[in-house]
């Protein structure tokens, strides 16, 4: 297994980037998501690691070995579409043998491997049959199979889940994971679902507009993202994101009387970064707030959602700024009727509105 | 507004039966959902009670009046289709205008005017309105689409999966929207949807449709709480419920191919093997928990991380709020909320244990 | 808050967007195609070249060897082709030429008399050309409309016996004309429809519906049938829906129609030259007649064929933005 590293890896599209140089680098072993919307450049980042795009600058390593300007083939590594990509005339067997055979493996060999890779799967039972008759998801355990037997130096996957049901995908993604954790394999896997990027990733890489907009771990780009668009992308729904203005300790939050006192340990660095007044966007996850009699913000109640295990009020706070917050399912909440809540001091964020960064706490380091 | 009720409709096309018996009622000012997956009828009855497509057999009634011989231009509903109802060759405003300028209508273009800007104005559209349709973007094709089913304040408003051709995002904000909408205007509404969430967060009832027929009809917390066969279960909650074969031994009931003995709560009268069901947040990590398994694997989310918690050769999922030091490859030991188990006999219709 | 994005993103980004066109190879390759199909189109319209220059000939430099690229121009060709004209006797001559220097005569009589010739009218070639216009222009129209109708009820009801009837209306194409000229040249004899405007609109219209039949259906079935329930439950008629709805976005394919079926219906040789003799002879035999007469008059056939190309160069280049999408979609169905 292998390292892989881009080096100000760039692409264009005429005028148009399609990605801005990026540095990153995957560690052996390692499970990283490209997540974004679609257009923000994350397959095109894939393609050009696998070599099915070349590169407009910037250079590729693979293990040290630089890649830059090989073609397929010749980097081992294996891609899985999202489209399974299966050869309909093969059986099953005979598509997972396929990419041996075109090594020129010997029949043994050919046997042994594929056999060690249907036991991984689990999907003896499929042998024979031809993939027109397999369910989606069959046909990208397949697909999977086929990407496995090579034994590549790593595993690319462009939205392997994107095509299947919504049931099948939940347990696909389990799946592929707990393959991963098994196997140890270096794998590059891009999505523009974030719950797939959290649930999988060992590191998350979000993209926007061409360019990495953060890379961390789950936790980090859920509760320290680094600017809004990583806060409002990540989580259903997003990091709710207040604009409001903030002078001496206080911020003023949208709605009458909506002042909130910024916790102790953010004095400090809210009054360095906006001089002590200024504009500056609120930000706090749905569940690091809690609705209670007595709290400091108030609002409408505007709509209520059952999530299966929850509530999700929507709150309008006025006008324009609706927030989310977590609520217990068993408790009504009649539309219109006013509710009050606090903020998680430990959880809340705050975000410049000029530059759509995170404003950093030092405490957090 | 209306209130509409199907009678015993039943709709066959030449290879299958995409309609058999189905009856329900959607009372005046109610957001009523049908949820299934794809093919299971819910587009063939919203196309029926629009006119779109004849039954073969039942009666479809507005306020109590049946409008089978009535053309879909007659009976006065309002259709929001999942994409392609934008007139490309027109603008936004006309478009807006299109169902007013019906000669059934004949109103005079101030009218016209008067009350596209109204609609406008209420979605947040009023910029666009001398814009080309192909100018726009998804989100705001939509709530074109919205605007041309509201502004004629029609009986009965029929909409077939408006967000699923929207990303994620968009979904959720125009679902809050639509919602609120609905609930302020008090507008009748028959919903089709294939995702649970939807259903779950914005119906005041839900009709569970498979293969043409209807499988269960209540309120979200009626199909959350209390599915009528394992079908329901399955179909609403993220993730899906833990459905495993047990039997019965002594006082306990035994998950097969497990280790796990769960003692049968009180007043339960189980039969000797049957499936239980349980959420995955009734199953909650405990450190004093009655039961261990061994962590398999762990998918943060954010505001929730799933565990896969084994136990011999069963997995069971459980989901906790925020996040876990529990490690992969860990014993756990967790506690099952036995007041929220659910009880299915081999067929998959619910036991009342 | 630009980022902010409540929206998807403003264009869609498709597979083919995201495939590499560019890379240095591939660009030397697109310029060598370029310059293969420019070769291949000059090829093609070396013929063309020739006679619209040979139009311009007078007879003296189309008989010359070899054939002249530049000479001074000349109207003849054109002047043979529309006028009826007599060989001025030897008597007469002065008093022609005192005539067109004192500019008595016209343009067109004093080309005729270069080559020794007066004008005694114009030719039947004039009328001929009337007959295209008329029996092309009007064929034309009842097939597409004709045909849109029928396209709409195929593919948006369940007439009965559908695909049957869609292959029998495409039989009728299928013959060539010789094979059913005589069976066609006894029917309309009966019918008193020979050589009569009537019978050719009638049979260049039936012989077009096909063709029209099909490419408006290939283009009403990529019109995604929202649209017309959309309007149906806003509280329009089936037919009003169709006008409102369906014929503004089937223009590109109504505009492909057209011009397929004029060039059809202008350029057809066969059916003309054995059904029509006079009153409704169109100008593509009555071209072709002019090889036997005394002499073959390079110029005027030339003259001809130019003529007779414009009306669909002109309509053809009208609708060349429909045409380019009408082409390429629609017609060619998965």
């Amino acid at each position: 297994m292998a390292t892989i590293e881009l080096r100000q890896v760039e692409k264009k599209f005429g005028d148009l980037h399609a990605v801005k140089p990026l540095d990153l680098t995957i560690h052996d072993g390692e499970f990283v998501v490209l997540l974004g919307p679609s257009g923000c450049g994350k397959t095109t980042t894939l393609r050009m690691i696998s070599g099915l795009e070349t590169v407009t600058s910037g250079e590729i390593y693979l293990d040290e070995r630089k890649v830059t300007w090989l073609n397929p083939s010749e980097r081992d590594i294996a891609f899985v579409f999202q489209l399974f990509a299966l050869y309909p005339h093969l059986t099953v067997r005979q598509n997972i043998a396929f990419p041996l055979q075109a090594q020129g493996e010997s029949r043994e060999t050919i046997n042994e491997r594929v056999n060690e890779v249907v036991d991984l799967l689990q999907i003896e039972r499929l042998l024979n049959a031809r993939p027109s008759k397999l369910s989606g998801g069959d046909q990208q355990r397949v697909a999977l199979g086929r990407a496995l037997v090579r034994r590549p130096e790593a595993f690319l996957m462009d939205e392997p889940l994107g095509a299947l049901d919504a049931d099948f995908r939940e347990s696909m993604r389990a799946e592929i994971k707990r393959l991963h954790i098994d196997q140890h394999a270096t794998t590059v896997y891009v999505t523009h679902d974030q719950v797939e990027a959290m649930a999988m990733g060992d590191r998350i890489v979000v993209m926007s507009e061409a360019e990495i907009q953060q890379v961390g771990s789950s936790n980090e780009v859920y509760y320290d993202p680094a600017n809004i668009f990583v806060a409002n992308f990540i989580g259903s729904p997003g990091m709710n994101l207040v604009s409001s203005s903030y002078s001496d300790g206080i911020i003023h939050m949208p709605g009458a009387d909506n002042r909130y006192p910024v916790p102790d340990d953010w004095r400090a660095p809210l009054g360095e970064a906006l001089q002590d007044s200024g504009d500056v966007i609120v930000g706090f996850r749905p569940e690091c707030a809690e609705i209670v009699e007595d709290g400091t913000l108030a609002g409408n109640v505007y709509t209520v959602d059952l999530y299966g295990a929850y509530s999700m009020l929507a709150v309008n706070m006025n006008e324009q700024d609706i927030v989310h917050i977590r609520g217990d399912r068993l408790i009504h909440y009649p539309i219109g009727t006013q509710v009050r809540f606090d903020i998680d001091p430990e959880m809340v964020r705050f975000f410049d509105p000029a530059t759509e960064k995170t404003i950093k706490r030092e405490a957090i380091q | 507004m209306s209130d509409l009720e199907l009678k015993n409709i039943t709709k066959n096309f030449p290879d299958v039966t995409a309609l058999n018996d189905v009856s329900f009622d959607v009372k005046d000012g109610e957001f009523f959902v049908l949820l299934g997956h794809t093919g299971a009828g819910k587009t063939t009855t919203l196309r029926v009670v629009a006119g779109l497509t004849n039954q073969d057999e039942g009666t479809v009634l507005f306020d109590g009046d049946s409008v089978n011989d009535l053309a879909p231009a007659d009976r006065d509903v309002a259709f929001v289709f999942q994409q392609y109802s934008l007139y490309p060759t027109m603008s936004v405003y006309d478009n807006l205008a299109f169902p007013l300028r019906s000669p059934l209508r004949k109103l005079s273009e101030e009218e016209i005017r008067r009350q596209v800007d109204i609609v406008a104005e209420k979605l947040h559209i009023d910029h666009l309105l001398d814009r080309k349709t192909a100018y726009l973007s998804g989100g705001e094709m939509q709530r074109v689409s919205l605007g041309r089913a509201m502004v004629r304040q029609p009986r009965i408003f029929l909409m077939d999966e408006p967000l699923s051709n929207l990303d994620a995002k968009l979904r959720e904000a125009l679902r809050v929207e639509l919602q609120h909408l609905q609930k302020t205007e008090g507008s009748t509404t028959l919903f089709v949807t294939h995702d649970q969430i939807e259903a779950l967060t914005m119906a005041d009832r839900i009709a569970v449709l498979n293969e043409g027929s209807i499988v269960q009809i209540g309120t979200p917390e009626d199909i959350y709480d209390r599915p009528n066969t394992i079908f329901v279960a399955q179909l609403v909650g993220t993730p899906r419920i833990n459905l495993v074969e047990t039997s019965r031994e002594d006082c306990n009931i035994f998950i097969k191919n497990s280790t796990l003995y769960i003692p049968i709560p009180e007043g339960w009268e189980p039969p000797d093997s049957f499936v239980l069901g349980i959420r995955p947040e009734d199953v909650m990590p405990d450190r004093e928990g009655e039961f261990a398994g061994e962590l398999a694997l762990t998918e943060p989310l954010g505001m929730e991380t799933i565990l896969h918690i084994t136990s011999g050769e069963k997995t069971l999922l459980s989901v906790i709020p925020g996040t876990t030091d529990l490690k992969i490859g860990e014993n756990v030991k967790f506690n099952i909320a036995q007041e929220r188990l659910y009880c299915f006999n081999m067929d998959g219709d619910s036991l009342t244990c | 808050m630009s980022n902010f994005r409540e929206d998807g993103p403003g264009y869609p980004v498709t597979e083919a967007s995201r495939v590499d066109k560019v890379s240095p190879i591939s660009r030397r390759l697109r310029s060598l195609r370029a310059i293969t199909v420019m070769v291949i189109a000059i090829i093609m319209l070396i013929p063309v070249f020739v006679m619209a220059i040979t139009a311009f000939k007078s007879r003296s430099v189309i008989v010359s060897h070899p054939p002249t690229i530049f000479f001074k121009p000349s109207l003849e060709g054109f002047v043979f082709l529309f006028t009826d004209r007599a060989v001025v006797s030897k008597a007469r001559q002065p008093e022609f030429k005192a005539a067109a220097e004192t500019g008595e005569l016209g343009l067109v009589e004093r080309i005729a008399l270069e080559s020794g010739q007066e004008v005694t009218g114009p030719s039947d070639y004039v009328n001929r050309l009337k007959n295209s216009l008329i029996i092309a222009g009007l064929s034309t129209i009842f097939s597409v409309v004709l045909g849109l109708f029928a396209a709409y009820a195929f593919s948006r009801f369940d007439v009965l016996g559908k695909d049957d009837l869609l292959f029998f209306i495409l039989s009728t194409r299928m013959l060539p004309a010789v094979v059913v000229t005589i069976p066609l040249f006894l029917m309309f004899r009966q019918l008193g429809l020979n050589d009569t405007h009537l019978g050719m609109i009638l049979l260049y219209t039936v012989f077009n519906l096909s063709l029209a039949v099909w490419l408006l259906k290939g283009f009403i079935d990529e019109i995604p049938v929202e649209y017309e329930e959309a309007a149906l439950v806003d509280g329009y008629s089936r037919i009003q829906t169709f006008f409102k709805i369906v014929l503004p976005q089937t223009m590109t394919g109504i505009a492909a129609t057209t011009v397929f079926c004029l060039i059809f219906a202008w350029n057809e040789y066969a059916f003309a030259l054995m059904l029509t003799s006079d009153n409704a002879r169109t100008a593509p035999p009555s071209i072709a007649t002019m090889l036997g007469r005394g002499g073959i008059e390079w110029s005027a056939i030339a003259a001809g064929s130019l003529g007779f190309l414009i009306p669909v160069v002109i309509v053809t280049f009208a609708l060349r933005n429909y045409l380019l999408r009408g082409v390429t979609f629609g017609a060619v169905r998965k």
